[in-house]
C-alpha cells in the first residue's frame, strides 16, 4: 500500500478582494482571512479517498510557511490526513519562497518518508505559478501526472485523466509519481466537529529547510507589486437595438 | 587593495552586460503533429522582445508541417527538429531530456514556451533539472531579466527580476501579438541524438472536443455562458449567437461544474485566459476567478438580469435583462 505525501499551502481566502500595499512591495496579508489553497483541499480529499479505498496506508500533510501554516495542516488532519509536517519558514525568507524551494523540500521529504505518491494542487491561487508538482517530479526524476481530473490505481502504476487545452488526455504512469489536482478531480469534504477535535491529537512534526539541507535563498527578486489597470466604467444600454448599434459603431459587428 | 577589488567587480559587471547583449533564446514549439499551435507564434513574439538569436525546437512523432511553418517565421535563426516515437503524446518526461541536450549544446540564455497546458506541464520540469526558478504566464518583457506577470487571479501585477543564468518563462499568449509565419528563412537542423523515451510514462489517448468554431484562446470574439443558462440545451442560443459572430464559446466555472459544457471551455484563473476584441458574458455574475480570464478583452458586453452583478463593473456595455429574451432577439437581428 502506498504512502501519500500531500503539499498544502495557506493562502489568502479565494473570496477576499486583495489590496496592494501602498509601498508596492506586495499585497496586504495581515488581518486578512486565510485558508487552505482550494486545489490543495482537492489534493487532500483525493489522498484520503485513496486511503478509504485501501490504496494508501498513510497520508502525510506538509506545509511550508509561518507558524499559522499549522492551522492549514490541522485542517488537512481534520479532513483525514494521518499526520503533519510543518516546515517552518517565516519573515523575509517566506516572502521570497518560491516553488523551486518548496519542490526541493517536498522532494526531500518524499524520500525521507518513503512516499510513493506526492500529491499537490495544480496551482496556488496567490502566486498562480503552477510549477510545484512539475518541479518535484523533476527533482526526483519521477513521472508527473499534472492537472488530474481522474486517478485510477493499478499495480505499480496509475492511469490518469488530465485536463488539457482541447479536452482530456489519458496517460499511464509508474509509481512513485507526482500528481497535481485539477478542480474537477473531486468535491472536498467538510471537516466535521468531531474530526476537528480528533485532529488536535494528531502529530505535527516541526522542521526547517536547513534540517532538510535545502537552500531557500531567493532566485527571483520582486521589483514591485501594483494594482492592475482599472477599466473605464461602461454604460447600461436600454435594449438590444442600442447594443447592436454600439457594436456596429465599434466595428465588432458588420 | 580596495581599488583592485572594485576594478575587478567593474570588469565583471561589464562582462555581464556584454553577455546580456548576446541573448539566445530557445522557443519550444507546440503543435499536434499536423499543425503549429498559434500560441507558439505568441511565444516567438516574446522571444523577439528579448532580442538576440532565436532557435525553435520542434519535437513530436511528425514534425514536418510545424517545422516547415516555423522556418518562415521572421526572426527565427534555426529550427531544431526531433522526430520520433519517444515524443508520442508530447510528454514532459521525454521532451525534458531533449531540451537539456539541446541546451547543453547551444547554451541558451532563455527558454520560452506558451503558457498552455503543454507549456505549463513542461517548463517547470526543465527548470528543476537546470536548478533555476521559472516564471509562469509572463505578460510583459521589460528587459532580458525583468518580467511582468499577474498574481492573485489578475488582481495584482508583479514585476520580477530573475537572477538565475537561464531564464525559463512561459508567456501568456494573449499578451503578445503573434509573429507571422511568412518572410523568414530559418535553416532546419536535427536535434542532438539521444534516447529520449521515458518508460515511466505511457501516452494512452486524447479525447478532444470537436468544434468548427474558432479556438477559444485566440478567437477575436468570444460568447460565454454561465449558471444563468440553466441547462446544457439552453447553450444552443449561445452557439447560434457565436455562429453569427464567428465567435468561440466559453463558459464560467459554474456552467462547467453544472455539466452544461465540457471543462476545456472554462474561462478564468484556472481555465483559459482570453483577450478577444469582443467578449459577451451571458448569465455570468463575474466572480473574481472568472474576471481573471477575460478582463483584458477590448470590449466587454454583459447580459444579466441582476443589475448588481459584478460583471457590470468591468463591462463596457451592459444589458440588464432576461437572457432568454435578449439573446434570441440578438440572434434574429444580427
Amino acid at each position: 500500500m502506498a504512502r501519500v505525501l500531500v503539499g498544502v499551502k495557506r493562502v489568502i481566502d479565494y473570496a477576499v478582494k486583495i489590496r496592494v500595499k501602498p509601498d508596492k512591495t506586495g499585497v496586504v496579508t495581515e488581518g486578512v482571512k486565510h485558508s487552505m489553497n482550494p486545489f490543495d483541499e482537492i489534493a487532500i480529499e483525493e489522498a484520503v479517498r485513496m486511503k478509504e479505498k485501501k490504496f494508501a496506508q498513510e497520508v502525510i500533510a506538509v506545509s511550508c510557511g509561518p507558524a499559522q501554516s499549522q492551522e492549514t495542516i490541522r485542517t488537512a488532519l481534520a479532513m483525514g490526513a494521518d499526520r503533519g509536517i510543518h516546515v517552518e519558514i517565516s519573515g523575509p525568507e517566506y516572502e521570497s519562497l518560491q516553488p523551486i524551494h518548496v519542490s526541493k523540500i517536498l522532494a526531500k521529504l518524499a524520500q525521507e518518508e518513503k512516499a510513493d505518491i506526492v500529491l499537490v494542487g495544480k496551482q496556488a491561487i496567490d502566486d498562480d505559478c503552477n510549477q510545484t508538482a512539475q518541479m518535484i517530479a523533476g527533482v526526483l526524476d519521477w513521472p508527473a501526472g499534472t492537472f488530474c481530473s481522474k486517478i485510477e490505481h493499478g499495480q505499480g502504476d496509475l492511469t490518469i485523466t488530465r485536463e488539457i487545452d482541447g479536452g482530456l488526455e489519458t496517460i499511464k504512469i509508474k509509481t512513485p509519481a507526482v500528481l497535481s489536482a485539477d478542480l474537477r478531480l473531486n468535491e472536498p469534504r467538510y471537516a466535521t466537529l468531531p474530526n476537528i477535535m480528533k485532529a488536535k491529537k494528531k502529530q505535527i512534526k516541526k522542521m526547517t529547510p536547513k534540517d532538510l539541507g535545502v537552500d531557500t535563498s531567493p532566485r527571483i527578486e520582486v521589483v514591485s507589486v501594483e494594482d492592475p489597470p482599472v477599466r473605464q466604467s461602461g454604460s447600461i444600454l436600454p435594449d438590444v437595438d442600442t447594443l447592436i448599434t454600439k457594436l456596429k459603431e465599434a466595428g465588432h459587428v458588420k | 587593495m580596495f581599488s583592485t577589488c572594485s576594478r575587478v567587480l567593474k570588469t565583471n559587471a561589464n562582462f555581464a552586460s556584454i553577455l546580456h547583449r548576446f541573448e539566445s533564446t530557445l522557443v519550444i514549439a507546440e503543435h499536434n503533429n499536423e499543425i503549429l499551435s498559434p500560441i507558439t507564434q505568441n511565444a516567438l513574439a516574446a522571444a523577439t522582445k528579448i532580442g538576440g538569436d532565436i532557435t525553435v525546437l520542434v519535437a513530436g512523432t511528425k514534425c514536418s508541417s510545424a517545422s516547415e511553418a516555423l522556418t518562415k517565421a521572421p526572426g527565427v535563426a534555426k529550427v531544431i527538429v526531433a522526430e520520433g516515437d519517444a515524443f508520442k503524446g508530447f510528454t514532459p518526461e521525454s521532451i525534458t531530456p531533449l531540451v537539456l541536450a539541446t541546451h547543453k549544446q547551444l547554451n541558451f540564455s532563455h527558454i520560452i514556451a506558451g503558457a498552455s497546458a503543454f507549456g505549463k506541464a513542461l517548463l517547470p520540469r526543465i527548470a528543476a533539472k537546470l536548478d533555476v526558478s521559472p516564471a509562469s504566464d509572463v505578460i510583459e518583457i521589460k528587459s532580458p531579466d525583468t518580467f511582468v506577470r499577474t498574481i492573485y487571479a489578475g488582481n495584482a501585477v508583479q514585476t520580477i527580476k530573475m537572477k538565475d543564468n537561464v531564464k525559463i518563462i512561459s508567456v501568456r499568449g494573449t499578451a503578445f501579438k503573434p509573429v507571422s509565419t511568412e518572410g523568414g528563412s530559418a535553416k532546419i537542423e536535427t536535434a542532438p541524438a539521444g534516447d529520449y523515451k521515458c518508460n515511466l510514462v505511457e501516452f494512452i489517448k486524447q479525447e478532444l472536443s470537436k468544434s468548427d468554431r474558432p479556438e477559444l484562446a485566440s478567437a477575436k470574439v468570444v460568447v460565454s455562458g454561465g449558471r444563468g443558462l440553466k441547462s446544457g440545451e439552453n447553450f444552443q442560443i449561445l452557439y447560434t449567437l457565436a455562429d453569427k459572430l464567428n465567435a468561440a464559446v466559453g463558459a464560467s466555472r459554474a456552467a462547467v461544474d453544472a455539466g452544461y459544457v465540457p471543462n476545456d471551455m472554462q474561462v478564468g484563473q484556472t481555465g483559459k485566459i482570453v483577450a478577444p476584441d469582443l467578449y459577451i458574458a451571458v448569465g455570468i455574475s463575474g466572480a473574481i476567478q472568472h474576471l481573471a480570464g477575460m478582463k483584458d478583452s477590448k470590449t466587454i458586453v454583459a447580459i444579466n438580469k441582476d443589475p448588481d452583478a459584478p460583471i457590470f463593473q468591468v463591462a463596457d456595455y451592459g444589458l440588464v435583462a432576461d437572457l432568454f429574451k435578449v439573446v434570441p432577439e440578438m440572434n434574429e437581428k444580427l
